[in-house]
């Protein structure tokens, strides 16, 4: 691992490379272009943030227009942003401002449509059954999974200390 | 002839006769555009799947580099070809349709190098008058078999690769005009402990360097005997690693031309391809399209062209296995070079 890049003793000889797996990770790593956590934690926060503000809106118009409480309008909020969020991963667009906005438009439940939307999608070639109905839930699944594991052990807190509303 | 430590020597220097080029839409768009025979304007290729797709383009290459020969596909004996999907469906398929004596091989994105040094050595020993390689890879079955559904939203690190939509195909004949196979290095498999499949140029970058210095060492060469050494889909990392470990061998690349069929295939600034392309139709387009236009132009005399295959399965780095790889290399020369 002391070998720098620069020393002079060759790596590979005759067939046989003398380097080991240390060695030649550390040489990977220098030519890994670097990732700025900042500017994807800005770009998160940004495209997060207008999800939730559109989401906040729809609220907004459903109790000024519609009629409604705003218990009564969350339900149709998180309907409209699921239709938008499948619309756009049907024209193909949402993979693209995922590439930019990173956990921004994973996060919110537009990221959970996406991800089942995409993955039905992708295996309707396969069949209603073995395709779409097997595989929406690849990637949606382990949320699911982990989520009601996770609500299991906060209920338990809630349980053991006698916590309430 | 078997010289060296890998080497092929092919003494009757199969002849490629003839190729067929065929892209998508991304690669369309790229700087070698000009130089495949046809370009798809979609992904879809109006087939039901992406799986469907991708074999339609090893078809048509197929059926290109046939047509251009000016043969018949019953005037060729076998057909060598290989793809990226499970159980290489694309290349099978194809072959049934093609009805030609088929091998079926798999070095991932090296079976670009890998079937043309098969059908070469069919050619050199006589067992074939006319053999076919070919392969082909889409992006989009790509995703699917590797990484996620095509429209998931999910961001890719700098390192990740883009997956070249592409099949190219190439008929070896006994003899005839173009440029012809000299040689082929058979590549070790190699792992340096890289787990990250989104990082695979670095994971691919020593077995590419081995296959090369190997190569070089077998014929009794010097890196600038060639005008062109090209590695197959090493892209921005993986080449910049290569160029390390090569200097760190004291293996000078002065006097050639060291480049990356990844990088050359997009344009790595203006299109959104990350560090540059893969997959088994990169090193095929590029080679059997531009390289060998060049050659027949007679600005490339010699040129090594070392494809690169990471052999990994989505199931062998789920279970955090680290990526082997190997390269396969191949001389092309044109007639007359020193």
């Amino acid at each position: 691992m002391a070998t720098s890049t620069k020393s002079k003793s060759p790596l590979w000889k005759d067939g046989q490379w003398n380097m080991s797996d240390q060695q030649y990770q550390q040489i990977a790593k220098k030519r890994e272009p670097a990732r700025s956590v900042f500017a994807n934690c800005v770009r998160a926060f940004l495209v997060g943030g207008t999800i939730c503000v559109i989401g906040q809106a729809i609220s907004q118009a459903l109790v000024k227009w519609a009629d409604m409480t705003k218990e009564e309008a969350s339900g149709p909020t998180i309907c409209i942003l699921i239709f938008i969020s499948v619309v756009l991963t049907s024209f193909g667009v949402y993979d693209k401002l995922a590439q930019w906005a990173g956990a921004g438009s994973a996060v919110p439940v537009t990221g959970f449509a996406n991800s089942m939307s995409s993955a039905a999608m992708e295996h309707r070639s396969e069949g209603l059954v073995l395709g779409v109905g097997a595989n929406m839930f690849k990637l949606a699944g382990s949320v699911i999974v982990f989520g009601t594991v996770a609500a299991f052990f906060v209920a338990l807190v809630y349980l053991i200390f006698g916590l309430k509303h | 002839m078997h010289i060296g430590r890998q080497t092929w020597l092919f003494k009757n220097k199969p002849v490629i006769i003839s190729t067929g080029t065929v892209v998508g839409p991304d690669e369309g768009e790229g700087p070698l555009a000009s130089t495949f025979d046809f370009v798809h304007d979609d992904l879809d290729m109006q087939e039901k799947s992406w799986e469907k797709a991708e074999r339609k383009l090893l078809e048509q290459a197929t059926e290109l580099a046939v047509l251009n020969a000016k043969l018949k596909d019953e005037d060729i004996n076998y057909f060598v070809g290989g793809d990226l999907l499970n159980q290489i469906i694309s290349s099978s398929f194809a072959a049934r349709k093609l009805g030609i004596p088929y091998l079926g091989v798999f070095g991932a994105c090296s079976t670009a190098m890998e079937s043309l040094a098969v059908a070469s050595l069919l050619v050199d020993t006589g067992n074939a008058k006319y053999a076919m390689a070919g392969t082909c890879s889409h992006n989009c079955t790509a995703e699917k078999q590797f990484r996620y559904p095509t429209e998931y939203g999910s961001q890719k690190p700098p390192t990740a690769q883009y997956t070249v939509t592409g099949a190219g195909a190439a008929v070896v004949a006994q003899q005839g005009d173009g440029p012809r196979v000299i040689a082929a290095t058979i590549g070790k498999v190699i792992d340096f402990g890289i787990t990250d499949p989104f990082n695979m140029g670095a994971a691919m970058a020593p077995a590419a360097v081995d296959t090369i210095q190997t190569h070089i060492e077998d014929l009794k060469r010097k890196a600038s005997d060639y005008d062109l050494i090209v590695t197959g889909d090493l892209a921005k990392v993986g080449h910049a690693i290569a160029k390390d470990l090569f200097a760190q061998n004291n293996f000078s690349l002065e006097g050639t031309v060291f480049n990356d069929c990844g990088l050359m295939v997009y344009d790595t600034d203006k299109q959104k391809v990350q560090a540059g392309g893969s997959g088994c139709g990169c090193t095929a387009v590029v080679t059997y399209g531009h390289i060998l236009q060049r050659m027949k132009k007679g600005e490339l005399k010699r040129v090594l062209i070392a494809a690169t295959g990471a052999l990994l399965s989505p199931l062998s780095y789920q279970q955090g296995e680290t990526i082997p790889s190997v390269s396969h290399a191949v001389t092309l020369e044109m007639e007359d070079a020193p």
